[in-house]
């Protein structure tokens, strides 16, 4: 039996296994903003976990801290159990899924080659099939859609393409930042039910950026809901609606109409 | 006040006996005493037989010259007449300014260039100069021995001096007779003075302090339109020269310098330490040429090729003959040497007369080409990275383009000029003021255009684990492209225009015809320059339309996709 890590602070009682995902007392200044004000959070393995709040909450600076594109100024960050400060940055990233709001699809590349991307990083043998097959997964065909161009697909084709670049990898864990933020309302539910299948089955751990509440009850298993660069309380979705630990959560769900 | 009063106090003890002819009366002063000198000098400069033999061979001489009709003249006779004894000769003609020439002179860039003794004393040394004609000479002759180890050889024999110049019909209806005259009407009139005489010493500034002189308005015009604009009523008065040949042509008349205000001016070439100690041969063929000049035949000659438009070879030639020191034909082959050929007849059409220099022009074209080529890709390799280096360091970036835009607005001429200390004349400076001028819009272009490109594509590429580099490569420089390459478009129109102005410091190209044209009041020379310079430009203008839409990465809107 493996030693847990000592002192974390994990909410499941999972602390003989690694969490997937883990911020120890992250603390994060832009100037005098205060981003992140030591925050705590846990990951389990194949878990989905969003964080929703406010604009300016700090749930886009502590999702990016796992990935590196955000470097705290105290506190730890743990992606399968090592601290992300002592690896490669780029190795980290290259096996870390990653979705932001407008997908990021590189315009000059053809939907194939962006779906390749990180297996074509990683250095793999036939970085193509890797795309085909993630292509193929979020609905879009290869031998259909392979050849054309970003600009060329809808809004929700293009998410689609970014999701299937973001799994083609095979990473175990997939970092979303508002993937569906910028849809219309019916490309958005289809594709959140597309998204949410696709996670279950592929086991993948998810940490999801929403400002969406409903969004984050129907993906996550557990709900984190920031305010001020701090977490106010990390639940269940039906544990949140039944009992909110402050006023802010229970007015935030209110105001969602999700209670 | 002080300057004028002493200018004034001195004047009446200037020699007199000086005599005005008519209208276009010259400065007959003081018939400079140097019927002994040339022959003193040119005794002490005999060679040894063995070293002529030595000197025959070594490299051609370089002859330069200043950007006005007489100074090509005189440069062209010095050449036909060391081609006549056997030398090889480079031309430089047309080096700019006092200041451009002296330059390319003093950094041993050429060998010779006709001068004249007041523009060397005021122009070059800063020295009022000695009223008396022999004086001056021995004055600026030795000072430019001590300071730059350059030499004066014996004067030719005449001399060019500023001459104030109005319209007959102004003179007469005004009573104009003298520069005092002129000065009490002047805020009345129109100047219109070359840039170089405005602020020159003995120039506009010194005409002040003298006479008073203040023109109601002053307008900065060069040489070859001046007397053009003067004739047509846009200006008043202007700065000519006594021996110009438009006087006569345009029915100007001279005011007298009743003050004697203009020092004296005479023409002289003047040559390097070295090639007085290295090629005294050489030294003496040219100081052939002295004392056997006058105003008279060098206003005649300036005439022949300013106003009748004829070849300056052919009445260089002619020249060196009505002074008797080449025969008929000695000069062989010069009328018919095909590069710098004047005017032929005057009733050619322009596009027969472009036809006919077809082979100058595309050897111009090719040597214009050749500069552009080079100087565009020197800055694109200084440029772009220096675009990249500055998206970098962004917190300097502003500052430091801004700082380039200023370099742009730096007068060509002036760089042309500053660099000539440090890199001589030729294709050195021109390449380097060529690179300097083609750095801003493509630094700005390749800043803004990397800075710029699709930040969520660029965000999204990190994220999944590109490194710097593989960003800049894969992704930043694709979609940079378009830009970087409108930003070398720009650089490439603007290199083919400023190339023409590479001519004054001798580098060649379309600018030759341009500079040379300009000078002698030929438009067809000019234009055989310029309409091949904007055809050059258009024509790299749309070349590189071409490579920036080749440039250009699929998927960015226009162009195929892949449907």
């Amino acid at each position: 039996m493996p030693p847990g890590p000592a002192g974390a602070t994990s909410t499941k009682g999972a602390a003989e296994m690694n969490q997937a995902l883990e911020a120890r007392g992250v603390v994060k200044r832009f100037g005098e903003v205060l981003a992140l004000d030591s925050v705590s959070l846990a990951v389990a393995p194949g878990e989905r976990v969003a964080l929703v709040g406010e604009s300016g909450s700090g749930k886009t600076t502590l999702l990016r801290s796992f990935n590196r594109m955000v470097e705290p100024d105290a506190g730890e960050v743990l992606v399968d159990g090592s601290s992300v400060a002592a690896r490669d940055p780029v190795a980290l990233r290259r096996s870390i899924g990653y979705v932001q709001q407008e997908g990021g699809l590189l315009p000059h590349w053809s939907v194939l080659r962006n779906a390749c991307l990180v297996p074509w990083l990683s250095g793999s043998a036939r970085p193509e099939e890797h795309g085909m097959r993630a292509l193929g997964r979020v609905g879009l065909p290869a031998e259909e859609f392979g050849s054309r161009w970003p600009r060329e697909l809808s809004g929700g084709q293009r998410q689609r393409v970014a999701l299937a670049r973001a799994l083609a990898g095979e990473p175990r864990v997939i970092l979303l930042d508002e993937p569906f933020g910028a849809l219309d309302a019916i490309s958005r539910a289809e594709l959140r039910r597309a998204f949410a299948e696709l996670a279950r089955a592929l086991s993948v751990t998810v940490l999801l950026v929403t400002h969406d509440i409903e969004e984050a009850f129907m993906l996550a298993d557990r709900v984190a809901v920031m305010k001020d660069g701090h977490i106010e309380q990390v639940a269940e979705p039906a544990a949140l609606r039944t009992a909110p630990d402050t006023r802010y959560v229970r007015d935030l769900l209110e105001k969602a109409g999700v209670r | 006040m002080t300057a004028s009063s002493r200018r004034a106090g001195r004047a009446p003890s200037r020699p007199t006996g000086r005599e005005w002819s008519g209208r276009a009366g010259l400065a007959r002063r003081r018939r400079p005493r140097w019927a002994r000198l040339p022959f003193a000098l040119a005794a002490l400069l005999a060679p040894a037989p063995g070293l002529l033999a030595q000197a025959a061979s070594a490299g051609p001489v370089v002859v330069g010259t200043k950007n006005f009709g007489e100074s090509y003249l005189l440069g062209e006779m010095f050449a036909q007449l060391l081609e006549a004894r056997g030398y090889t000769v480079a031309r430089r003609p047309g080096l700019g300014a006092s200041e451009l020439v002296f330059q390319a002179l003093r950094t041993r860039s050429i060998d010779v260039y006709p001068e004249y003794t007041g523009t060397g004393l005021l122009a070059i040394l800063g020295r009022d100069p000695p009223e008396d004609a022999t004086a001056a000479y021995r004055e600026v002759a030795d000072a430019f021995r001590r300071e730059w180890d350059l030499r004066w050889l014996p004067p030719l024999g005449f001399e060019n001096t500023f001459a104030i110049t109005v319209r007959a019909r102004t003179a007469d209806s005004l009573g104009l007779e003298t520069i005092s005259d002129l000065a009490a009407v002047a805020p009345r009139l129109i100047a219109g003075f070359t840039p170089d005489f405005i602020g020159r010493a003995d120039g506009l500034v010194g005409l002040r302090e003298a006479y008073g002189l203040e023109p109601g308005r002053t307008r900065s015009l060069l040489q070859a339109v001046k007397y053009r604009a003067i004739a047509e009523g846009e200006v008043d008065f202007i700065d000519g020269y006594s021996t110009d040949g438009f006087i006569a042509r345009y029915d100007l008349t001279v005011l007298r310098d009743d003050l004697g205000f203009f020092p004296p001016y005479d023409a002289a070439p003047v040559v390097t330490g070295e090639l007085v100690r290295e090629r005294p041969d050489v030294v003496a063929v040219l100081a052939e040429l002295s004392g056997r000049f006058d105003e008279e035949l060098m206003r005649s000659l300036n005439q022949r090729v300013e106003v009748d438009g004829e070849p300056l070879q052919s009445v260089a030639a002619y020249g060196l003959r009505v002074i008797g020191l080449v025969e008929r034909g000695a000069a062989g082959g010069v009328e018919g040497r095909g590069s710098r050929a004047g005017r032929p007849g005057s009733e050619g059409s322009l596009l027969g007369y472009l036809w006919d220099r077809r082979a100058e022009t595309l050897r111009l074209t090719g040597r214009h080409l050749w500069l552009v080529l080079l100087s565009l890709t020197a800055g694109i390799l200084v440029a772009v990275p220096l675009g990249l280096a500055l998206e970098r360091a962004r917190r300097s970036a502003e500052t430091t383009i801004r700082a380039m835009g200023l370099l742009q607005t730096i007068p060509s001429i002036a760089l042309l000029a500053f660099m000539i200390p440090f890199l001589g004349i030729g294709v050195a400076p021109a390449v380097v003021a060529l690179v300097l001028y083609s750095l801003f819009p493509i630094v700005r272009n390749t800043y803004t255009g990397v800075r710029d490109a699709d930040a969520a594509a660029v965000e999204a590429a990190r994220a999944l684990g590109m490194t710097d580099a593989q960003l800049l490569a894969y992704v930043r420089l694709p979609l940079a492209a378009p830009v970087i390459m409108a930003g070398v478009r720009t650089a490439a129109v603007i290199t083919v225009g400023t190339a023409t102005l590479a001519a004054f410091i001798g580098a060649g190209g379309l600018g030759d015809p341009i500079v040379a044209g300009l000078a002698l009041s030929d438009t067809r020379l000019v234009l055989s320059g310029a309409i091949p310079a904007a055809v050059l430009a258009l024509l790299v203008d749309g070349a590189l339309s071409l490579v920036e839409r080749g440039v250009a990465p699929g998927g960015l809107g226009g162009g195929g996709g892949g449907a």
